[in-house]
């Protein structure tokens, strides 16, 4: 097969070209000239970006941060909540979903109410949830539980729909009951959305942690030392003016956000191995 | 009715040695390999084989959507593709009718097929619009111009993208299984409309399908290819005279013809069902 | 035309004709009747948890025939009423805010996504920053946004569009990448130049996805404005919700809530109609029943 081994060698001609074509250096040159123009941008004090905290300053604050216990709890408490909320979404929120997909009735009753719930901004809940919840962490994880279960009820509706209406007729003229029908077509067919409903759906819980922690510290609705969370350190950065640390906060938080990402799409391929590669 | 291609001197395709080998994840594939074939400028040639055989991959070489490993194209003696310029660049002498159909959705059908001569400049606007539907209601399709392709038949659908493509004064019309979608009684419609149309315009015709009855229908020459990797097996000259009809079809000759090949279409077809080969 | 509906001569099928057959159809099914049982269900429960029997923590709850009533007082209680100009200026203020936020956002967005599905030069050097910075929550910026941008509104109007601008730049850039290759393919074939694909083919070919990913956007703004609103604002919706839990004023709470739902999908409900309007094709092809 000397063709193939001839088409397998041709290579671009200067090993220049093929370096800064490669997609992996070209990620890391762009990021270091993100870093880079960032930095400049600081020592320069132009307006916007400058007036951030340099990066240099924030990897000065974030090095003595690794070994504090207080900074990690934080992680943990954060991440705790983030993790009880949306257990509870999921929860509630697929047997709900799945039995609004498959009984019309119940769709035709709930979905409209559904909508009319679902433009509220989970955020906005917040003051209504301290008022009704007895503790202050019960209000937080309704308002999360919120936040999150809309995303998770549309992406299994969605999905439930949109299985191809073969595979039941294939089922049913196999003589399968209701019960096998549910367990086996919709359930797996339905798994892909509930994953992606998810992945979305952490984003937002996130976000709701995040700004419901800040809330905590800065005075409003809830009004409490107890909290904590990474949320919480950002803004009572912010309030000690320890600017480095406001940095270092959101990039710890992108971190645990993005873990738990790649947690939620790791447990999804797991869960949906006929998806892989075709 | 100017049947025979004898007065075409546009449109000749050769094909020489050519070779593609396509990276895939389970390693090196050859699609194609030492693959000469000789198109006559203004036949029909039909090329025939199992799916999955590399047809698609050839036609793609001469529209110039993907690159060869080896070996030349030329059309009219202009190389097209070859060691120097692994692929050729697409263009409108060499124009390509889509399997499942390219039609703009977003374009109205009259758009659509004066979309060629206005993106080139070669026309004004009200100028293009003129010869499109004086085009159009040749292939009978007056009346659907100012509606969008998502609105007409999938036939219709078929007609106006071949419309469109004609509309270039392209030396060759590249057809990628055109009717694969379409149900039979559709199909048949479709190939006298086919032929119509070539009656009337003196195009290379290119066209790829796994049916050999369509194949020995519509072509002047039938070449049937083998499973991957793709080479001419047999090249069958089709000897019924031009214009053609359905009647064709139950004619003597026309089933000799068939018997002379189907064996050699069965056989590759088994070969490529035992390879299980995933469609390309 | 199938099922009733009526074409005119040029076979256009007019938006107010959509609308009264989808309508019609409606009202024969037993949906809207359904719907009213749910709604009743919901406002049923609530306004007897909370107002009737008053059981357990609803008791503390302002019930909806308490909200009704100030909303729609003319001398309410605590201020704020549909009749009170206070109240709109609120309405406006957060209105207004998004309407920036959402103008630069797609302004930005739009063009992002498009280069970063259509040229993969663009995108791998792009690509890694964008990605890197999408995982921090937009809310995590509001005290880095407070420092930055020296002011009252610029911080918020900046969460707001950066929340949007995301929700935007990706699905403009799953629209182009979602394309069918064969319609580029077809453009260049008939002579068309790369720039001419990318106007004629790449942009209205991503139309539906970008519309789909500006309603998203529309509702990433709200929902990032309201709590930048919450933390850090003076006037708009979400600084109501919040000082009216501040000074007990309860049924404002809820007067500010559902406003924020109302206003939220009125925006969304308009760029729908937008895009209906914007890609005709589409609207008749699902008509027809084809198309994905």
């Amino acid at each position: 097969m000397s063709v193939v081994a001839a088409a397998l060698t041709r290579r671009p001609a200067k090993p220049v070209q093929w370096f800064f074509g490669n997609q992996f250096v070209r990620a890391v040159i762009a990021l270091a000239v993100f870093v880079a123009f960032w930095e400049l941008a600081a020592r320069l004090n132009w307006p916007w970006i400058g007036q951030a905290p340099a990066p240099s300053a924030v990897l000065d604050a974030w090095l003595p941060l690794l070994n504090d216990k207080g900074y990690w709890y934080s992680w943990y408490q954060s991440s705790r909540r983030v993790l009880s909320g949306f257990l509870a979404a999921m929860i509630i929120g697929i047997p709900f979903g799945l039995a609004m997909a498959t009984s019309r009735v119940f769709h035709d009753i709930s979905f409209p109410v559904f909508e009319i719930l679902r433009p509220i901004p989970p955020l906005a809940w917040v003051p209504a949830a301290i008022i009704f919840w007895p503790t202050q962490e019960l209000s937080i994880g309704f308002v999360i539980f919120l936040g999150a279960i809309f995303t998770i009820m549309l992406n299994v509706i969605g999905g439930a729909r949109s299985i191809d209406v073969r595979f039941f007729q294939a089922a049913r003229s196999m003589g399968s009951s209701h019960w096998d029908i549910f367990r086996r077509i919709i359930l797996p067919g339905v798994l892909p959305s509930i994953i992606v409903g998810c992945e979305v759906g952490i984003g937002i819980t996130w976000n709701v942690v995040v700004a419901a922690e800040m809330i905590s510290g800065g005075g409003g609705a809830i009004q409490s030392a107890a909290g904590g969370g990474l949320g919480f350190f950002i803004w009572s950065s912010y309030i000690g003016f320890s600017y480095p640390l406001i940095v270092v906060g959101m990039i710890s938080i992108g971190i645990a956000g993005y873990i738990s990402s790649a947690i939620i799409r790791r447990l999804g391929v797991l869960v949906t191995p006929w998806l892989r590669l075709r | 009715m100017n049947a025979r291609p004898q007065t075409a001197t546009k449109g000749a395709i050769r094909i020489q040695n050519v070779d593609k080998v396509y990276f895939a994840h389970e390693g090196a594939v050859q699609a194609v390999s030492d693959c000469s074939l000789d198109i006559r400028a203004g036949e029909i040639c039909m090329i025939v084989g199992p799916s999955g055989c590399g047809k698609t991959t050839l036609l793609n070489a001469i529209a110039g959507f993907h690159d060869i490993t080896g070996g030349a194209i030329y059309l009219d003696g202009e190389m097209l593709c070859g060691p120097d310029k692994p692929k050729a660049e697409p263009g409108p002498d060499r124009v390509v009718v889509f399997q499942n159909g390219a039609l703009f959705p977003w374009k109205t059908n009259l758009d659509n097929v004066a979309f060629g001569p206005v993106m080139q400049g070669k026309m004004r606007k009200a100028h293009a619009n003129q010869k499109a539907r004086g085009l159009m209601a040749d292939a009978g399709l007056s009346g659907v111009e100012h509606n969008y392709p998502g609105e007409i038949s999938s036939g219709m659908r078929r007609r106006v993208e071949i419309v469109r493509a004609l509309m270039n004064d392209p030396k060759v019309l590249l057809l990628d299984e055109p009717f694969r979608a379409l149900d039979s009684l559709t199909k048949s419609v479709m190939h006298e409309a086919l032929l119509e149309i070539y009656y009337n315009n003196k195009v290379t015709i290119f066209f790829i399908t796994h049916d050999l009855e369509e194949a020995i229908f519509l072509g002047h020459r039938v070449a049937i290819m083998t499973t991957r990797p793709c080479k001419p097996k047999k090249i069958l000259e089709v000897d019924i005279p031009h214009p053609r009809n359905y009647s064709v079809l139950t004619s003597p000759r026309f089933r000799s013809l068939m018997e002379e090949t189907v064996s050699a279409v069965h056989e590759e077809a088994v070969k490529a069902f035992e390879a299980g080969e995933k469609e390309m | 035309m199938a099922n009733g509906l009526r074409a005119t001569s040029a076979g256009e099928i007019g938006a107010w004709t959509m609308f009264m057959y989808r309508f019609s159809k409606s009202l024969k099914s037993p949906t809207p009747y359904l719907m009213l049982v749910g709604f009743a269900l919901f406002f049923g429960a609530w306004f007897l948890l909370s107002e009737v029997f008053r059981v357990w923590r609803f008791a503390s709850l302002p019930g909806p025939r308490q909200v009704l009533i100030e909303w729609f007082n003319p001398n309410p209680v605590y201020g704020m009423s549909l009749y009170t100009p206070d109240y709109y200026m609120h309405v406006w203020m957060s209105l207004r805010r998004v309407l920036y936020a959402f103008v630069i956002s797609t302004g930005l967005g739009v063009p992002f996504g498009l280069f970063l599905g259509w040229s993969k030069n663009f995108r791998e050097f792009t690509f890694p920053v964008f990605e890197t910075l999408r995982p921090i929550p937009v809310l995590a910026w509001v005290p880095l946004a407070i420092v930055m941008f020296k002011g009252d509104e610029t911080p918020v109007i900046f969460l707001t569009a950066l929340a949007s601008f995301y929700a935007t730049a990706l699905n403009t850039m799953l629209g182009v990448q979602s394309i069918d290759p064969s319609y580029p393919r077809a453009a260049a074939c008939l002579g068309a130049s790369r720039w001419q694909i990318f106007r004629h083919i790449i942009i209205p070919g991503a139309l539906p996805f970008i519309f789909t990913g500006l309603q998203i956007s529309v509702g990433v703004a709200w929902f990032s404005l309201v709590a930048a609103e919450m933390v850090s604002g003076e006037y708009g919706l979400g600084y109501l919700i919040n000082s009216s839990y501040v000074n007990v004023q309860y049924p404002v709470i809820i007067i500010g809530m559902m406003s924020v739902g109302i206003v939220g999908y009125a925006s969304s409900a308009l760029v729908r109609l937008a895009g209906d309007y914007l890609m005709q094709w589409r609207v008749r092809e699902l008509a027809l029943g084809g198309g994905r």
